[in-house]
């Protein structure tokens, strides 16, 4: 597999009344082609900033983020960012955000795409909504598929599903999974949630409190669909809350995690 | 929106103010000050000789005309200097003397600018409803939320494109509120400045009423009728919030 993005030695740091805030020191890490990554780390700590960083919305102080072997410049649409308050605009129908990044094609064409990217995140029917007559966790599909319409090779994905419930995260994080087994694209997912990492992630690297680092790298070797209650992903849910900083028992006296109940295919 | 029921107690208000009314003009047998039933009779024969609809359409033509014309001005400037920031820091200064002065102040230059006619009211309209429009606009776009240019950003858009789908639409719900408010004022100078110099309108109605043999019921009709036509013009300035550009705003 090809190295698709590369951080060396990332560094930044913002001005405060402290005089300079160092928010990320010294970050370097891999992501190869079609990997999925995630980025997790106590709130506050410079997640967003690294995302923000690596998504080309900011430049590092020192050291550099390499995109396909080029040192990123700008922000463009070959990298999505899909941002935490999310960011579908209030102002248009779900087609024509969807068509929002195909600006300039036919208009035959735009349409036709959008709503085969409205299919696909399971919006048929609302494409002439308007956003606010949408719940959450279909406002997140709407900024997802506005990402993909555009064929991005990197999905930067900031908290996307914080705002949402349990039940409705689960459901928009499956069907993350699905779009993903048909569409290849390389994800680096920044989230507080260890569960959802382990879900959805292939590698988890732990970021530490302010100046962020990297302390930790966790693969997560299980294959899709992944029973998040077997064994396996228990202990690897406690090693990475370790390194976070929270103890939890051991799994053994959880009746739920039973060897024999498991369907983990990591096994 | 007002729903019926709702008005009930403001309609009562009025009756009670009108009945007040009535019994003081009785009360002092006043002989100037005309009773609601005067004013009514008052008003019914500028309905019936037809002087009434010819006031009324020429003020509202110099508020249409000053408006649209403050319209045409006021967004694209506003837009402009909320956008660039040297247009901002160059020009904000004068807009921001020019404003609080008032409509009244500039009536002597424009009757020698104008003269004595339609460009008159017509320019007061203009420059009385021009400043809050191009303030409102301003804040408008320094209000677009950071997150929609961002993602306008990410998605490589042009130019025109960031323009027409993210920083217009964005801003439109706030000019709206400036149009309402220019409205407003427009419709507030434009009787001002007929009660200057003019030969038509209501304002002019108003005080001719009054030089012309005491009129008062004239002068009060005259009033009644401007308030009622404020209020419309408010109210149809409220209807454009119903539209689909605008509605996204106003829901939740």
């Amino acid at each position: 597999m090809s190295t698709k993005i590369e951080i060396r030695d990332l560094g930044k740091s913002f001005p405060s009344e402290q005089g300079r805030l160092a928010v990320i020191e010294n970050v370097s890490l891999r992501v190869n082609d079609g990997e999925f990554v995630a980025l997790v780390g106590p709130s506050g700590c410079g997640k967003s900033t690294l995302l923000n960083l690596m998504a080309g919305f900011i430049r590092p102080d020192t050291g550099s983020v390499t995109i396909d072997g080029a040192v990123r410049s700008k922000a463009n649409s070959k990298g999505i960012l899909i941002s935490q308050q999310g960011s579908v605009f209030p102002w248009l129908t779900v087609r024509e955000n969807l068509a929002f990044g195909l600006q300039g094609r036919d208009a035959a064409e735009q349409n036709r795409t959008a709503d085969h990217y409205a299919e696909i995140v399971g919006l048929r029917g609302f494409e002439n909504s308007y956003p606010h007559e949408l719940s959450g966790g279909m406002l997140k599909r709407v900024e997802l598929a506005r990402a993909l319409v555009v064929k991005p090779d990197i999905l930067y994905m900031d908290e996307p599903f914080s705002a949402l419930d349990a039940l409705m995260s689960l459901r928009v994080r499956n069907e993350l999974l699905r779009i993903l087994r048909i569409e290849r694209h390389t994800v680096i997912l920044v989230t507080h949630d260890v569960e959802e990492a382990i879900h959805l992630a292939d590698r988890i690297y732990v970021l530490s409190e302010r100046p962020t680092r990297i302390r930790a790298t966790f693969d997560v070797p299980f294959a899709h669909p992944r029973k998040l209650s077997s064994p396996r992903a228990q202990q690897l849910r406690i090693a990475v809350l370790r390194e976070l900083g929270v103890e939890l028992d051991e799994p053994a006296d959880i009746p739920l995690a039973t060897p024999t109940e498991s369907i983990d295919p990591g096994k | 929106m007002y729903r019926l029921k709702d008005s009930g107690p403001a309609v009562l208000v009025i009756a009670v103010l009108i009945a007040l009314w009535w019994l003081l003009v009785s009360l002092t047998r006043s002989v100037i000050f005309p009773t609601p039933l005067a004013v009514l009779t008052g008003a019914w024969e500028l309905v019936e000789d037809g002087s009434l609809w010819r006031h009324i359409g020429a003020s509202l033509m110099r508020v249409v005309v000053g408006f649209g014309l403050a319209v045409c001005v006021a967004v694209p400037l506003g837009l402009w200097m909320g956008w660039v920031r040297g247009a901002f820091s160059t020009l904000n200064p004068i807009v921001q003397i020019l404003r609080p002065i008032s409509p009244i102040a500039w009536i002597p230059i424009a009757i020698l600018w104008f003269g004595i006619g339609d460009a008159s009211p017509i320019y007061l309209i203009f420059i009385s409803s021009v400043f809050p429009m191009i303030v409102q606009t301003i804040v408008g776009v320094h209000t677009i939320e950071r997150r929609y240019l961002r993602a306008a950003e990410n998605f490589s858009v042009s130019r025109r494109v960031l323009f027409t789908r993210v920083v217009i639409p964005a801003v439109l719900p706030q000019i709206l509120v400036g149009m309402r408010i220019g409205m407003g004022v427009a419709w507030l100078v434009v009787v001002a400045a007929e009660m200057i110099a003019l030969h038509s309108g209501l304002g002019y109605m108003i005080m001719d009423s009054r030089n012309a043999g005491n009129r008062y019921d004239l002068v009060i009709a005259g009033m009644i009728i401007i308030g009622l036509i404020g209020l419309m013009l408010d109210g149809s300035m409220r209807m454009l919030e119903q539209l689909r550009w605008v509605r996204w705003r106003y829901v939740h």
